[in-house]
């Protein structure tokens, strides 16, 4: 015997019933009764051979063209923190560049091979280089690169938060970081021009480092990390910075360090004086510097295309495999046949 | 059958009075003691005793919560699922710098989860709450200030006296003090209780019945001593003092709460329990929970993740410990940008153990994504929904009694998916429990033309030779007719010139069918209830074959026309004079009717001053009572009973016998201390007692009632066992009757091969007389062994022969009777039986008792091992529904008690079909989908952010922004999971119903099997790879931006995500099949929701964060469009190759 509690006083109080309304709203009693109307795909041989092989008529063509774009890309990249290390520091690669007073010029000699069109993009490339480490990321504070030192609770800053006493604009380990090689670009007897302007992304500029926040304190203490700032310009403008801040997702990256706005013919051999000042030794990361053209596509990079292609020849290749299977064990579709067999089968 | 609806009826009749007088005994000798403490100063508030006592008022609560508890509480009941446990615990780590992600990313979404699951509890538990509003404030005349005021039954008090109307529900239990009726008594209906429609009597002591009016109450002071408040509602100690004496309080004068005064205009009594004390209430608890087969699995899988999830931050935490310590080696700092000299512990070189350690948690916070917090709120909505649509289904809807099919639990409805075995009642559940009187063997002669269900079933069983002229139809259709000409009257189909209209005053046995029709109006314990409007008389009995055997002796010339405590007055036709006469019979004796004795008697004096016996019972009862000489007509008796029960009819045996005086009061001497007793064995006692005067009993003949099929039930039964469930029928009925109904029901066909064990064998029967018991058990169990060890055989060699000819495979139904069930329920045979019914397609079980219906439930349960559903429909069957994984009440008359126990309730067996086949079938499948989706998009995404970490040297950095790895779940994916999980349909319910074999995907628990699981995880793993390494491939490193700028962290984590939510998107949109509008809004809602999001920042994030974002969103680029469309594509083709 269990009597329900609430079962009991529901019966006292009356069963519920629906009630039923004859007219009411159509698609309301469609939609109670699961009568909606409704599309229902049934993927029958003929309908997924079709779509596979429309899938890889399409994709082979793109493919195509984003290979073909992708080609069009002149891309020269050099890898130079080996040799720009003199070779009497070549066991001791660390003391070379953590020692201020050797020079770090370098010069490198870069062949372009292929016929360049303006812009010509400069990017560093790091390799084994966590931006993406969490302490790392985390090291930043963005109200004070809007708002400078009027904001001070900058706490995921440390250990780069105060030096002696005072804050340090830009604070954290990012900014303490900043990559400071340069390079200047010659090309026969005269300099290449490079615009360093507009290497930053604009919203960066203008909405996220303050137009009057000037660095303050920076690389004052007694480590230091990697580039300074010239504290009288302020932070918007300081591109290099703004780029650097822009962290990586991964650890090998390229950074754009500017533009050259020449073009650049085949064959012509331009001469890299660079100050090869950032370590990257400690960690045995590669330096690497990159003048790459751009296609609508972006740069130079063969995976999409190489991906349309393989996807749209494996879509191909599955609607043969289809076709030849459906040849050979042709069965009448909806077959009620089907159904007796297996019944026999559970029965 | 009768007796299995009579267990427990409390129809004292006269010996009541006799337990009055008896002195105090047992446990009234412990009023006073503990457990028996309770004192209620009637009538007397004011009493200083009555003021110190505190019993609880008459409210009653049946929420769960109340709104002081309502948030620990439900609370508490949240986290006691362990996925909640570990979303708290990450959500308070999480303010901790430990955590990888804000605090509130996680606690957000953990809000809204529990939120949701709360406000459902909360709505559920509103609705009790105004169900109480409605029962505390009914209105109750209350005796105060020496006048009966009416007043709410929440005001109520212990002592008070109250007076109850005809028809009204007590407030509380009262004790009886006198009521409309010169002697006390007063008739009340307990269907709230225990689900039995019949009238139960209670009696007023003598001393208090005549208290009648206001004035008398003035006086009346007394005090009641009884038992404290206990569950036992059939038993009730107590002593009243009233005028200086005591007297025994019992049962038979405690009206309890929620039952019904019936037939009596009121009553008058003392309120001695109220509210939560009322034993009603104490009876309640809550019903077994259930929980079904994929939940539980599920939960395996929540683990599986769960030891994915340490795995994975376990080698993601062992590499963050090496790199880390690596950062420092011999004085050189190695990652100088880290500045591994002045870190914080976390990321400490030189504590690397520690730092690994820490990083522990962080790494399980990270990869949380596995396991989907919103899972089990989605399951619980789209459950809730499918009850919806369950209670709303117009197809399952019954317009004769305007019942709608009723989802009770909803989180049973996928297992609906699942039934391997179905295990049915058959009185009421197969059949409609209208009995009909059809035919009747008096003095050895066969009366009565109509045919049965079952027997027209048998004739097309027989093959279509009934042609249309045959001779049978022709009977039919001529009694068809006759009958259409006069009024037909429910419960009576009895079609013979000879007996009806008088007529039976010219047999040859008028005397004999005078002393039958007697018997018939005479032994019963029906109440004749006047309706006010027609001035038609109705019965109210306790089964309805006592009600069509009332009927039938009505139609014949015997009307029962009152009964009062010791009468029974009958307007009879006197076949000698030829005219009607009234006739009162004092009723001196009812041996009541109980599934043991089968049979029941009552003992009356007539006008001629003679005692008779009469008396009714089942066949196997009566015959072996019968005397030497009242065997005259007993061969050609038994025959019909056979010819009877092969038609369907369930019968029972007439016989009377009169009594000399002196053996009667002998005999009641020793029945009233039977009575009287207070042993454990009083049953017995009693049983036995009334076992010496039920024999040399004369036969007189046998009735023959017809329990008429439900409609559609034999179609349904079809479709269901094309569907590959196994039927089995529970029944008390005699086995002839069952394999009728069996054949009727089309349970059993033609083309089958039936198995039948019984004990019904002569050896069997020879030890039985000589009564050695211990022979008889183990004879028996030899017999049952040896049966089974055949039907085995049997089967094995079909099968052998159906695999060597490959011709369709014999089908089985095997037959099994009460006392063999006992038998093959044993230990040691029950393995083999499970074998043998396991092998048959439908299974018969006759003559088994209540108890048996709940055994058997379980071992097919825990035999198979697989889902069984019970469904049954009376306060018998509750056992079976409560022990099966589903229980389906039926809510036709039987009142309310299986439906309450059930889990599901239908108005009639065919809508079975429908419940099991269309809307199991369906919700099985979503369910299953829904939840391997689940894992599939969480696993995904999960993944994705494990890759990212082994890029960013472990170090614990989400690959995207917080803000969307928490909406992932709650928002850009969960709408599209919940339209599979509520709309999705692979065939339409009418092919459901039209290929019944569809259903056997879920009995094979196919969408749900490990490899699917296991399947659907691969597939999100695989996901996660190409997306995470497509993604990286394609965009780092080169120009991205027109102006030659590189993809970033952010920008790299924004187009992960946006893959991975087109990904899962897309792939719900391969997986479903069915595609409404519904379905169209939100999958491309849902990707249109996060495009809109990215584009206009609709949402309240961290503003520096949407800043960030903005140029990524406002200068779309072609890579990453192109890119996303050939992710998905791809993503489709894999799909189609797996």
């Amino acid at each position: 015997m269990d009597v329900d509690g609430e079962g009991v006083s529901a019966v006292a109080t009356g069963d519920r019933t629906i009630p039923m309304h004859p007219g009411r709203h159509e698609a309301f009693h469609q939609f109670t009764q699961q009568k909606l109307p409704a599309c229902k795909p049934v993927l029958t041989p003929a309908w997924v051979i079709s779509i596979f092989l429309l899938m890889g008529t399409i994709f082979i063509p793109i493919g195509l063209v984003t290979l073909h774009a992708s080609q069009s890309v002149v891309e020269v990249v050099d890898r130079y923190d080996i040799e720009c290390i003199p070779e009497a520091f070549k066991s001791n690669k660390l003391g070379y560049i953590k020692d201020s007073s050797i020079p770090k010029n370098c010069s490198r000699f870069l062949k372009v091979y292929k016929r360049m069109k303006a812009p010509i993009y400069i990017y560093y490339q790091l390799d084994n280089y966590y931006q993406n480490h969490r302490r790392y990321v985390k090291s930043r504070n963005d109200q004070q690169l809007l708002h400078g030192l009027k904001y001070n609770g900058t706490s995921s800053c440390k250990p780069e938060q105060t030096n002696n006493g005072l804050p340090i604009v830009p604070c954290g380990l990012i900014a303490w970081s900043l990559f400071n090689d340069t390079y200047e670009f010659i090309r026969g007897a005269s300099e290449l021009t490079v615009n360093r302007k507009n290497i930053a992304w604009k919203s960066d500029r203008d909405h996220k480092f303050g137009k009057h926040v000037y660095p303050f304190n920076f690389q004052n203490g007694t480590l230091i990390g990697g580039g300074m700032l010239d504290p009288r310009i302020h932070l918007s403008d300081q591109e290099d910075l703004i780029v650097w801040m822009r962290t990586a997702a991964l650890p090998t990256f390229r950074k754009l360090y500017g533009r050259i706005e020449e073009d650049l013919n085949a064959d012509d051999v331009i001469v890299v004086n660079l100050m090869n000042n950032y370590n990257t030794y400690s960690f045995g990361g590669k330096k690497k510097l990159v003048l790459s053209t751009s296609s609508w596509l972006g740069g130079k990079n063969d995976f999409l295309g190489v991906a349309y292609i393989s996807v749209g020849s494996s879509c191909i290749f599955v609607c043969f495999v289809f076709i030849l299977l459906h040849m050979k064990n042709r069965r009448p579709y909806g077959g009620h046949n089907l159904f007796v067999l297996e019944q026999e089968r559970h029965l | 059958m009768p007796e299995e609806r009579r267990r427990g009826i409390l129809f004292s009749k006269l010996y009541s009075f006799a337990c009055f007088l008896s002195k105090f005994e047992d446990k009234h000798a412990q009023i006073g003691r503990r457990g028996y403490s309770r004192v209620v100063y009637c009538n007397d508030p004011g009493n200083p005793g009555a003021v110190q006592l505190k019993y609880r008022g008459n409210f009653v609560s049946t929420t769960k919560y109340t709104a002081v508890n309502f948030i620990p509480k439900s609370l508490f009941e949240q986290f006691r699922r362990v996925a909640n446990i570990y979303f708290l615990v990450v959500a308070c780590v999480s303010f901790s710098p430990l955590a990888p992600y804000s605090a509130p990313s996680v606690l957000v979404p953990l809000l809204v989860v529990i939120g949701v699951t709360m406000a459902k509890e909360g709505v559920e538990d509103w609705r009790r709450k105004k169900q109480d509003i409605e029962a505390n404030n009914q209105k109750v005349r209350v005796y105060r200030d020496y006048t009966f005021h009416e007043t709410k039954w929440k005001k109520l008090r212990v002592g008070d006296l109250v007076k109850v109307c005809k028809d009204e529900y007590f407030p509380a239990d009262i004790i009886l003090l006198s009521s409309s009726y010169e002697d006390g008594i007063c008739y009340v209906e307990t269907m709230n209780l225990d689900g039995e429609t019949n009238l139960k009597l209670k009696h007023a002591l003598e001393v208090t019945s005549h208290l009648h009016d206001e004035n008398s109450f003035r006086q009346f002071r007394a005090v009641i001593k009884c038992e404290d408040p206990n569950e036992n509602l059939f038993s009730f100690v107590g002593a009243l003092s009233y005028d200086g004496k005591e007297y025994p309080l019992s049962i038979k004068q405690l009206l309890l709460r929620d039952s019904k005064l019936k037939n009596t205009e009121y009553i008058y009594g003392v309120v001695v329990f109220t509210g939560h004390d009322t034993k009603v209430m104490q009876n309640a608890t809550d019903p077994p929970s259930k929980r079904s087969k994929i939940e539980k699995k599920m939960d395996k899988i929540i683990y599986i993740l769960f030891s994915t999830l340490i795995v994975i931050a376990s080698v993601g935490s062992v590499f963050f410990g090496i790199e880390t310590k690596k950062d420092i080696s011999g004085g050189k700092y190695r990652r100088w940008y880290l500045r591994p000299d002045d870190s914080t512990v976390f990321y400490d070189p030189k504590r690397p153990f520690l730092a690994a350690f820490l990083h522990f948690f962080t790494a399980l916070m990270l990869y949380g994504y596995l396991i989907p917090i919103s899972l089990y709120v989605s399951i619980e909505i789209v459950k809730v929904l499918q009850s919806i649509f369950i209670n709303q289904d117009q197809d399952m809807y019954d317009e004769e009694t305007n019942r709608p099919a009723r989802a009770r639990t909803s989180n049973l409805n996928e297992e609906l998916g699942q039934v391997y075995t179905i295990l049915s009642d058959k009185t009421g559940t197969l059949t409609c429990n209208s009995m009909e009187f059809v035919k009747c063997s008096i003095a050895g002669t066969d009366y009565g033309h109509g045919t049965t269900e079952v027997e027209r079933a048998l004739m097309r069983r027989r093959g279509a030779l009934s042609e249309p002229g045959d001779a049978v139809n022709d009977v039919q259709r001529h009694h068809g007719d006759a009958m259409d000409s006069r009024r037909s009257i429910r419960g009576f189909n009895f079609r013979d010139e000879r007996i009806m209209n008088g007529q039976w005053v010219n047999d040859p046995h008028p005397d004999i069918i005078q002393k039958f029709f007697r018997v018939l109006a005479i032994c019963h314990t029906a109440i004749p209830v006047v309706n006010k409007e027609s001035g038609e008389i109705l019965f109210e009995a306790e089964s309805p074959d006592e009600a069509a055997f009332i009927i039938a002796a009505r139609e014949v010339g015997f009307e029962f026309n009152g009964r009062t405590q010791a009468s029974i007055s009958l307007h009879e036709l006197d076949y000698e004079t030829g005219k009607k006469v009234d006739r009162v019979y004092e009723l001196l004796q009812v041996l009541e009717f109980s599934s043991a004795r089968k049979r029941m008697s009552v003992v009356v004096r007539n006008v001629e001053n003679q005692l008779l016996l009469l008396c009714k019972g089942a066949d196997s009862v009566m015959f072996e009572r019968l005397s030497q000489d009242g065997r005259l007509f007993e061969s050609q008796t038994r025959d019909h009973i056979k010819k009877y029960a092969e038609a369907g009819l369930r019968t029972l045996v007439i016989a009377y016998r009169e009594l000399g005086e002196e053996e009667y009061k002998s005999w009641e001497e020793k029945f009233r201390m039977a009575k009287t007793s207070v042993t454990a064995d009083h049953d017995a006692l009693v049983d036995e007692a009334a076992d010496k005067i039920e024999r040399n009993l004369i036969l007189l003949g046998a009735t023959a009632v017809e329990d008429k099929l439900q409609k559609g039930v034999p179609e349904c039964i079809k479709k269901l066992s094309q569907a590959g469930i196994k039927i089995w029928v529970l029944t008390g009925d005699k086995m002839e009757t069952a394999v009728n109904i069996g054949y009727a029901c089309s349970l059993l066909r033609q083309d089958m091969k039936q198995i039948t064990i019984t004990l019904d064998s002569p050896d069997i029967d020879a030890l039985e007389k000589q009564g050695d018991k211990e022979a008889i058990a183990k004879a028996s169990l030899e017999s049952i062994m040896k049966q089974i060890r055949e039907g085995i055989s049997q089967i094995n060699s079909a099968k052998q022969s159906s695999n060597s000819a490959k011709e369709s495979t014999l089908l089985f139904g095997l037959i099994i009777d009460g006392k063999s069930l006992d038998f093959s329920l044993k230990k040691n045979v029950v393995k083999s039986f499970f074998e043998l019914a396991m092998n048959c397609s439908s299974v018969i079980c006759c003559r088994s008792s209540p108890k048996q219906k709940a055994r058997v439930t379980r071992f097919v349960k825990e035999g198979t091992s697989k889902t069984t559903l019970s469904i049954g429909d009376g306060a018998n069957d509750v056992g079976m529904l409560q022990e099966a994984d589903i229980g389906v009440g039926i809510s036709g008359v039987e009142g309310m008690q299986a439906v309450m126990a059930s889990d599901y309730s239908v108005a009639q067996f065919r809508f079975l079909e429908r419940l099991l086949l269309v809307h199991g079938h369906w919700c099985y499948r979503r369910i299953a989908m829904m939840i391997c989706y689940f894992f599939y998009k969480n696993i995904t995404f999960g993944f994705t952010l494990f890759w990212f970490e082994a890029q960013a040297s472990f170090s614990g950095q989400p690959a995207y922004n917080d803000w969307y790895m928490s909406f992932y779940n709650v928002f850009f994916t969960s709408l599209p999971v919940i339209a599979l999980g509520v709309f999705d349909q692979d065939v339409s319910a009418r092919l459901c119903l039209e290929y019944p074999i569809l259903y056997s995907e879920g009995v094979e628990n196919i969408l749900f099997s490990w490899p699917r699981i296991l399947g659907w995880m691969f597939n999100g793993f695989i996901s996660s790879i190409i997306i995470f390494f497509s993604t990286t491939k394609l965009m780092t490193n080169q120009a991205f931006r027109r102006d030659g700028q590189v993809v970033d962290y952010e920008i790299l984590g924004v187009t992960m995500y946006t893959c991975v939510v087109w990904a899962v998107n897309c792939q719900m949109a391969i997986s479903i099949n069915y595609f409404t509008w519904i379905q169209h809004l939100f999958i491309w809602g849902s990707i249109a929701f996060w495009a809109f999001q990215t584009r206009f920042k609709p949402m309240l994030h961290d503003i520096i964060q949407i800043k960030r974002l903005e140029d990524s969103g406002n200068t779309p680029t072609l890579p990453r469009q192109l890119k996303d469309r050939l992710l998905h594509l791809r993503e489709r083709l894999m799909h189609r190759e797996l």
